[in-house]
């Protein structure tokens, strides 16, 4: 640690005032406070809560990810070798899975933060690292061989059009992972939906009608007959729900193991990072939601999705990893305690009616999530209403009574 | 006793004085009706996924929005306050169903995929507007310098709009391949989100931004 400090102070008088790299002030400021503790103190009044600050939060949502990351490295190669029919050691998978993942995230932090950069430097603005998070989580709602030029433009539109036209970090309305999801998924729909992307490699290969559906897809059309469905078959559904628990399902990088974000969930509850409230209430209005739509399964047979067992759209596609790391994204998500619960109920309940109610949409999470996004102010603005009334009502009785 | 009298020349109007001029530029960017007085959204994120479509959409407003202004100009000093809404409404909808006709008689093409948005001209915002705000003030001249001038802003932003909106979304401009086959077997493929309106509405957007940020004219004290 000594010696990179001795860097960091060796460069620091070349940007500062009157320094010759002046200019880049901000592009110095954000690598020096990346790597150390800043030492200045806030002058005026202070209203922090908590000694950590926004980078050391941000490295813990980063670590909470990791799980979710690793996991899905390993199941990329996996669903390629099973499709394929071929044996693999552990080892093969995990490496194959990480050949395909890491350019998805080198490309999503090289052109992020070499946006946020030229922004910064643009307005003279400090970095912050609110791309931190979003860089990761981009890649981890990506199907594995997502073309990168592709992902490099839903960065580019994400970061400006989702976050710097706002006023940068803390300011934006939307989601930034998920703006750019929504971006591929409205622009290049052949390549973030449908049944040929969710396994890599393979593609242009037909393999004995092998199908690449989603799972929860294929457990519909199959009418919940786990052996008899169109890719990987399964023996039983309780092996079926595990496999989904534990992730070796085809579907986007991170988001196939219910087990490792509940792993990062935890690490975010507990740091106190994420908060619980949302969490917890998507998970219930997702239930809610599916009970309720399971009840008409007998009306209206048609749509095989209404049979799906309610406690699958918690475990099945992008459910949990919306709920833990998306949903509970401090900046767009609602403020007040009571907000939060009606935030994530709605959540939860929009997700799964888009699921089940136009199977056209897989993307019932994303969708629900950024409509949410932007109903969030409103919910905050009647919360705080209503307690201005409850507090009036008091004091009128107090003083009248 | 000569009778002399004093020669007042009489000083001839130019036929374009700079007030003139002004009326035809402003609108262009200081006064964009798109831009800066946010009028006639609707049109512009409807008619201009392609080029040519939205060129003849331009035709139509200009032609409607200047001769509306000349047609109301003339009579301004007759029609009753009252009823001034109602008088303006029949003139311009006389102009759009001419304008309506003409397309289907000689553009029956562009006139279907137009549709109903030729129809809806006559609620388009900037028409009324300078109905409004310049021609029952104005006299005759002016007020049709004014409404091509307004037609022309209106134009300069659909047609910019429509030309990156078909670039990139269909990759051609008014029906002719830019983005060839090579590109496409490169791994290329066109945005299906610029196809879909949300994406003009982003792009009136960073329009608004660039030239928010570059004309001092609009910069907001605050």
């Amino acid at each position: 640690m000594k010696p990179l400090k001795r860097i960091v102070e060796n460069f620091e008088p070349h940007f500062a005032e009157g320094g010759k790299w002046r200019k880049y002030w901000p592009l110095f400021d954000g690598f020096a406070t990346f790597l150390f503790t800043p030492g200045h103190a806030t002058h005026k009044g202070a209203h922090i809560r908590d000694g950590i600050d926004l980078k050391r939060t941000m490295s813990m949502v980063i670590l909470a990810m990791v799980p979710a990351l690793l996991f899905g490295m390993y199941n990329v190669g996996y669903q390629h070798f099973l499709a394929l029919g071929e044996q693999a050691a552990f080892m093969d998978m995990f490496l194959y899975g990480m050949w395909k993942v890491l350019p998805l995230v080198v490309v999503s932090y090289g052109v992020g933060l070499g946006v946020e950069f030229v922004f910064c430097i643009i307005k003279g603005h400090q970095i912050n690292e609110g791309y931190l998070v979003s860089g990761m989580l981009i890649p981890l709602v990506c199907p594995p061989d997502l073309p990168l030029w592709m992902l490099a433009l839903a960065v580019i539109f994400a970061v400006v059009i989702g976050k710097e036209v706002f006023g940068g970090t803390g300011m934006n309305i939307l989601n930034v992972a998920l703006t750019a999801r929504a971006f591929l998924f409205f622009a290049y729909p052949a390549d973030i939906s449908g049944d040929k992307v969710w396994i890599s490699g393979v593609s242009d290969q037909v393999v004995n009608g092998y199908t690449g559906e989603t799972a929860l897809a294929q457990f519909a059309k199959a009418g919940g007959d786990v052996a008899a469905m169109g890719g990987q078959s399964f023996a039983s559904q309780a092996d079926f729900l595990w496999a989904g628990f534990i992730g070796l399902i085809p579907g986007s990088v991170g988001e196939t193991s219910t087990l490792a974000i509940l792993i990062g969930a935890a690490i975010l509850m507990i740091t106190g990072i994420g908060s619980w409230r949302i969490m917890a209430s998507v998970a219930l209005g997702g239930l809610a939601m599916g009970y309720l739509l399971n009840g008409f399964s007998g009306a209206f047979p048609e749509n095989a999705y209404l049979a799906i067992p309610p406690y699958y759209h918690l475990i099945f596609g992008g459910f949990a990893f919306g709920a833990v790391f998306m949903a509970t994204d401090p900046v767009t998500a609602a403020q007040t305690p009571t907000g939060k619960y009606i935030y994530g109920f709605l959540i939860g309940v929009l997700a799964v009616i888009i699921r089940v109610l136009n199977p056209a949409y897989p993307e019932g999470m994303m969708l629900a999530i950024l409509f949410m996004n932007v109903m969030a102010p409103l919910i905050d603005h009647y919360v705080v209403q209503g307690n201005i009334n409850r507090r009036l009502k008091r004091l009128n009785v107090a003083t009248h009574g | 006793m000569s009778t002399e009298t004093i020669a007042i020349e009489k000083v001839r109007k130019p036929l374009f004085t700079a007030k003139d001029r002004k009326l035809i530029t402003d609108p262009l960017n200081d006064d964009n009706p798109i831009t800066v007085q946010v009028l006639g959204i609707c049109s512009a994120l409807a008619v201009t996924v392609q080029v040519k479509p939205a060129l003849f959409m331009c035709l139509g407003l200009t032609f409607v929005v200047a001769m509306g202004n000349f047609v109301i100009s003339l009579i301004r000093n007759l029609i009753p306050s009252r009823v001034r809404i109602i008088v303006q409404l029949v003139v311009v909808a006389a102009l759009v169903t001419v304008v309506d006709q003409a397309l289907k008689a000689y553009a029956y093409d562009v006139s279907k995929e137009l549709s109903v948005f030729v129809g809806l001209i006559i609620t388009n915002c900037i028409v009324m507007g300078r109905l409004e705000a310049f021609a029952l003030a104005n006299k005759p001249g002016p007020s049709v310098l004014d409404g091509i001038g307004n037609g022309l802003g209106y134009s300069l932003i659909l047609v910019a709009v429509a030309a990156v909106r078909e670039l990139l979304g269909s990759g051609s401009i008014l029906g002719f391949p830019i983005i060839g086959q090579w590109a496409l077997d490169l791994g290329y493929k066109h945005n299906g989100l610029f196809v879909l309106p949300p994406m003009a509405l982003i792009m009136v957007g960073i329009i608004i931004w660039i030239q928010r940020s570059k004309n001092q004219k609009l910069i907001e004290a605050n």
